[in-house]
């Protein structure tokens, strides 16, 4: 059956199914091909043995994992111990994820709030303004962060200008920089998902509590943020995951000390001194932690959401 | 009318509302008194609205004062003022419960999380909902909230109480019930009830006395039933209940009555009002069950016309009467005396005949 009124309902239900697979195929496509294959490839990688130049060979094999968690000595031959190096790498890539997770929720809710209560007219020109920087690409954005938080580089300068400081204060090469970095390659990211729902939000709520003797910070912490708590916890996701597996920041904001996961798998993968199956452990591992992380927040939240609370 | 101990609970003063370059209330005054049911009434975008939200403290003043038993309150924010809204959706908290719900004001106001519950479940009694009290207001009729919003906004005791449109949202029988109990809650409180509407027999039906507005500005202020029978002029006149709007020429005044003739050369009697001099043309107005047929003139001011049409309107019937040569007019009649009335059918000679001072004549 092609074009033309349908003649029966059966027929139309029929002819519409048929259309709805073939309209679906593209989105299968994508998710089968560009999600999950890489996903079961890295999988299958991880249970292989290493080739020395880099690559795999077809042995299944524990050790990327065993290397992961323990420490054998250098032979291999002494009993094993908790190899903390990783696990220390791991930790302080959640830190520092979280850490520029917090930053971010800190600037952007304030920044979402604004736009959404300008006029409807000029919220657009707002969210394009927000946007703006990230024309450029993420390497070019992170090495210029460098130059700005240099000893001798303009953040410095204006800060002794304006008689703040007496002295450069040193923030290439810390955490705090591999924080800034990564508060700024994402921040979009929690700004418009907060956004949008800030602007969905009625703000007759609001002085609704008013109304009820509500200070605007009861309102804020009662009314609004649990309203907007979905816009909030998809932000925080959209920059915490991102930041976890980021490597661009802390090679070119931390130096060498301030290494993070990304940067970990990045050498694995990278000329002939890697181990593939090590770098596919670590990734899985590193998947597994955000699943993780991802259903104790949905769990949570539907918790909280029948709890009434 | 209101006696002269009771106190002043709002007392509006020039108050003028300016957006932009758009005059919202154009120096509007007015005071309603404690323990009152208080209406503002008038079509919609006159600024019922806009005056209720300055009163709340959701808009500022332009110009002018708004006295809160005696006390000026135009500066404080709307958390400062003893005074709660029943908003037009309700805005309800949507993540709270309803007992959450009610009890959020009495905890706004220092009460320890147990006694807000307790007093909100007191409220919730009082509007018969103690059984959804662990509901989400999602979960409720509209109506349902609606008495929520209601139980919300009473539970801390206000000493004025702002209702925007409340029942606008409900269906009419459902609009019918609440308006009783609206007015029963006022009395059992004791709490001045400010209520917006936009439709007129509601405000009739519930208001001890009545603001009609229109383009910002007051049209007349007054008992329900002094409105009704005494419209100020003909924008209150037209807009409350069913009427006899017609041109009037004043032809004699004397004792209190003012001689009229309309076209057609008919003749009647109004009550003269002050202001209004022989000679001039004015529209009079008269309402339409305060009007009798008959088949033979009543006395020598029966107005002679012929039957046009008979319109069925459950309770009663309304003909419509041309005038010989002069314009048409509107007869109300109970249906349930319609056994002592003859029935006159369309094109029927008959009389139109008006009780003593019911023909009113208006200033503008
Ligand atoms: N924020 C605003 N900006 C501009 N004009 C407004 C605003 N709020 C209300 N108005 C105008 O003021 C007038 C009165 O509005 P409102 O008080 O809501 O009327 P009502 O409640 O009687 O229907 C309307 O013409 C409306 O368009
Ligand atoms: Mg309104």
């Amino acid at each position: 059956m092609t074009g033309g009124a349908p003649n029966s309902g059966g027929a139309t239900t029929d002819t519409y199914a048929k259309a709805r697979t073939w309209l679906l195929m593209p989105a299968w496509l994508v998710l089968l091909v560009l999600s999950l294959t890489p996903v079961a490839l890295m999988l299958v990688y991880s249970f292989l043995t290493k080739e020395f130049r880099g690559g795999v060979i077809w042995d299944f094999s524990l050790a990327a994992y065993d290397q992961f968690f323990f420490d054998r000595g250098l032979f291999g031959d002494e009993p094993a111990r908790i190899e903390w190096t990783y696990i220390g790498i791991f930790w302080r890539s959640i830190w520092q994820a979280g850490a520029a997770t917090v930053l971010s929720l800190l600037i952007g809710f304030p920044t979402a709030y604004f736009i959404a209560t300008r006029p409807e007219k000029a919220r657009p020109i707002w969210v394009f303004l927000v946007t703006i920087p990230y024309w450029v690409n993420l390497l070019i954005r992170t090495v210029s962060m460098k130059f700005l938080l240099r000893d001798q580089g303009p953040l410095n300068d204006f800060l002794m200008f304006t008689g703040l400081i007496d002295s450069p204060i040193h923030i290439i090469n810390t955490n705090f920089a591999v924080q800034l970095g990564l508060f700024y390659s994402y921040l979009p990211f929690m700004v418009l998902p907060i956004y949008a729902a800030v602007e969905r939000y009625n703000f007759t709520l609001s002085e609704a509590a008013a109304d009820l003797y509500a200070s605007k910070w009861v309102t804020l912490r009662r009314i609004l943020l649990p309203a907007v708590k979905p816009g909030v916890v998809a932000g925080c996701i959209l920059v915490f995951v991102p930041s976890l597996g980021s490597f661009l920041a802390p090679d070119l904001l931390g130096g060498a000390k301030n290494f993070m996961i990304g940067s970990l798998i990045e050498e694995q993968f990278k000329g002939n001194a890697g181990n593939w199956p090590f770098g596919a452990a670590a990734s899985m591992i590193l998947l597994t932690l955000v699943l993780i992380i991802l259903i104790m927040f949905t769990r949570q939240q539907a918790k909280s959401n029948k709890a009434g609370g | 009318m209101v006696p002269e101990e009771q106190s002043i609970a709002i007392d509006v003063r020039d108050a003028v509302k300016r957006y932009d370059d758009f005059t919202a209330l154009k120096k509007l005054s007015l005071s309603i008194m404690d323990n009152e049911f208080f209406t503002l009434l008038g079509p919609s975008g006159c600024g019922k609205t806009t005056l209720l939200r300055m009163i709340a403290g959701f808009e500022n003043v332009t110009e002018g004062e708004i006295f809160l038993f005696g006390e000026e309150i135009k500066n404080l924010p709307p958390y400062q003022r003893p005074v709660n809204t029943v908003f037009q959706n309700y805005a309800l908290f949507p993540h709270m419960t309803v007992l959450d719900n009610v009890a959020f004001g009495l905890e706004m106001r220092g009460s320890s999380k147990s006694e807000a519950r307790k007093g909100a479940g007191e409220m919730l009694e009082l509007v018969q909902l103690t059984q959804f009290a662990n509901r989400k207001p999602s979960q409720l009729s509209g109506g349902q909230q609606q008495r929520v919003a209601l139980a919300r906004a009473l539970a801390p005791r206000p000493k004025v109480l702002l209702l925007d449109e409340p029942l606008s949202a409900l269906d009419l029988k459902l609009r019918k019930a609440m308006q009783l109990e609206l007015k029963h809650l006022q009395r059992e409180t004791g709490i001045t009830f400010i209520f917006v509407t936009h439709d007129q027999e509601e405000a009739l039906t519930m208001s001890d006395r009545i603001a009609v507005m229109s383009d910002g500005e007051l049209q007349q202020l007054g008992a329900a039933k002094d409105i009704y029978e005494r419209p100020r002029n003909m924008f209150v006149a037209d807009f409350i209940g069913e009427t006899n709007l017609l041109e009037v020429s004043v032809d004699k005044i004397a004792n209190g009555r003012a001689v009229c003739h309309l076209g057609g050369g008919h003749e009647l009697t109004c009550n003269s009002v002050e202001g209004i001099g022989v000679g001039s043309k004015v529209h009079m107005s008269v309402r339409p069950e305060r009007l009798f047929i008959s088949a033979t003139p009543v006395e020598n001011e029966s107005l002679k016309g012929r039957v046009k049409e008979n319109i069925f309107i459950g309770t009663d019937i309304s003909t419509l009467i041309n005038l010989v040569d002069g314009p048409e007019f509107i007869v109300r009649t109970s249906n349930s005396d319609r056994g002592n009335k003859r029935i006159f059918e369309p094109g029927n000679e008959v009389f139109v005949n008006m009780e003593m001072g019911a023909a009113r004549l208006l200033i503008d």
